[in-house]
């Protein structure tokens, strides 16, 4: 089946965990941009085609403490940059609903694998919508938590402000029992949080009396397609009859969000990848006249077109003569889209949107446009940039493909998002819908 | 600001790139079209807003600076490109 979808960078027979725990016998695929010790970690870029790292994320270390089995790792966008997964240096991964379609990005070949039946569950990474996206394009459920909430240690770095581990599942449940392993505080990691984990599969209510949303005024107009839009409307209603009160919000900073964030996403990525230099480990280009010349050719072999594209605007974004116009105006947009959160949660619960203005793209449509590629990415994006979590659940269906429904949260209040998240599930046949040839 | 090839150029140069030919033109148009529309943000009024570098209040985390061995030396020197003892090798840098 993996030959069809190619979800697998590497994949993992006769995996031997003897651990008993909450995951003995589920079978996990984990993105390959999550460092597992002996294990080819590729973050599916030619610059570390041949990495084995010495030592295991956190988030491996618990899923390995909690018994599962650990079946694969999976394709990614190079570096987790990218929406559809075709920037790996390998091959593209397909989406299992439709084989001439994109699976989305970064976390592609993740959620392909879980919604071709190839894991049970899987882990993903999510710097402006990389989990979420492509969960909506393959009709499963994805969830980025709280900045902090899932320890960074042992991922492979792409922006760090904004990078944050996620579960990619078929269903709440099973994101919930997933979020419970991966959780909590890591020594490890100084900017994960320090404050008590809570069980979210206590939250799997099918209950949302009284539960205050906001539908995203700038989220359901311009740019969104057609029939994503007509399902989120569906979906309001739904939420509404089953008890919950809902009112249009508006965050007019988001406008801007896109352009903040492929200054700031880049920036940090040009920091965090300058450490690519062929002297510890990696690709090195040999027989180079001199040092310079090694580093300049090493990285040019290296790294993809969309890697060295953001090295590019993340460089000259923080450049001399252009700092103070483009990096810090842009972290003051991302005050003013946090803001825009504030006030919004100051009112509602949770808050709701498409995860994606389409369902998923062909395979080759966007690649030699990328700003439009970019532009995609406006439903997720804000999310990371306030630290926010939200999740993607399946919704509805447009010409047999997949369409997500993005619950945001306050800050640390996943459970919430969890509560409403289910509820519409178990009053929803979306999760149930098959994939009936491969 | 429409980015020019020389700025490409300078660009790669102050991240240590190596770029081809093809994708120096490329980038010069691409580039020019992103930052051009990323300037879109000028268009907001940021006079009396602190920037946020990170979106969740933290301050700073301490801790002892004591130094910890690593236990599996070997793991980490099998991933080295060129390599003697304990050491990485690299390309002679002084004349």
């Amino acid at each position: 089946m993996n030959d069809n979808v190619k979800a697998f960078v590497t994949e993992i027979k006769d995996f031997k965990n003897s651990n008993n725990g909450s995951m003995s016998g589920i079978n996990i695929a984990v993105k390959d941009n999550i460092c597992t010790k002996g294990i080819k970690t590729t973050c599916s870029s030619k610059m570390l085609e041949n990495y084995i790292p010495p030592y295991n994320a956190t988030v491996y270390e618990k899923l390995i403490a909690a018994g599962a089995n650990i079946v694969g790792k999976t394709n990614m966008d190079e570096f987790a940059m990218g929406s559809s997964t075709e920037n790996s240096a390998f091959f593209s991964t397909r989406n299992p609903w439709n084989l001439d379609c994109v699976p989305g990005g970064s976390s592609g070949g993740s959620a392909a694998a879980v919604a071709a039946g190839l894991a049970d569950m899987a882990l993903g990474s999510d710097t402006g919508g990389s989990i979420r996206q492509p969960a909506a394009f393959c009709g499963v459920v994805g969830m980025k938590p709280t900045y902090g909430r899932v320890s960074r240690y042992g991922l492979i770095a792409f922006a760090s402000s904004l990078d944050q581990i996620g579960p990619i599942t078929k269903n709440v449940s099973d994101c919930a029992k997933l979020l419970n392993v991966i959780s909590g505080y890591d020594p490890k990691d100084s900017t994960s949080a320090n404050i008590p984990v809570p069980d979210y599969t206590k939250s799997l209510k099918n209950d949302i009396k009284g539960l205050k949303i906001g539908i995203i005024k700038e989220l359901i107009g311009d740019g969104i397609s057609e029939e994503v839009k007509s399902s989120i409307k569906d979906a309001i209603k739904l939420l509404e009859s089953l008890g919950a009160t809902t009112e249009e919000v508006s965050l007019p900073s988001f406008e801007h969000a896109v352009s903040a964030y492929y200054l700031i996403a880049p920036a940090e990525a040009s920091s965090n990848l300058s450490r690519y230099d062929g002297v510890h480990y990696g690709l090195r280009i040999k027989d180079t006249k001199d040092l310079l010349t090694m580093y300049y050719e090493t990285r040019k072999a290296g790294f993809g077109p969309e890697v060295k594209r953001r090295i590019m605007i993340g460089t000259y974004a923080l450049s001399a003569g252009y700092y103070d116009a483009y990096y810090l105006k842009a972290l003051k947009v991302r005050t003013l889209i946090k803001n825009d959160y504030d006030k919004a949660f100051s009112k509602c619960d949770v808050l709701i949107s498409p995860t994606t203005p389409t369902v998923a793209f062909k395979i080759g449509e966007k690649t030699d446009d990328p700003l439009s590629m970019y532009l995609s990415d406006i439903a997720t994006i804000p999310v990371n940039l306030a630290g926010v979590p939200a999740i993607s659940i399946p919704c509805g269906f447009s010409n047999g493909l997949p369409i997500g429904l993005q619950i945001t949260g306050k800050i640390f209040d996943e459970e919430t998002i969890i509560r409403t998240a289910y509820t519409y599930e178990q009053n929803t046949e979306w999760h149930k819908c098959k994939i009936t040839k491969l | 600001m429409k980015i020019t090839k020389k700025d490409v150029e300078h660009v790669a140069k102050l991240a240590r790139l190596g770029l081809t030919e093809e994708e120096k033109e490329k980038f010069t148009v691409q580039l020019s079209n992103i930052i051009e529309y990323a300037e879109t943000i000028n268009k907001l009024d940021t006079s009396n807003i602190e920037p946020t570098s990170h979106s969740i209040p933290m301050s700073n985390i301490f801790r002892e600076d004591k130094m910890k061995q690593f236990e599996d030396i070997e793991s980490i020197m099998n991933n080295a490109p060129d390599k003697e003892d304990n050491m990485f090798r690299v390309p002679r840098i002084l004349e």
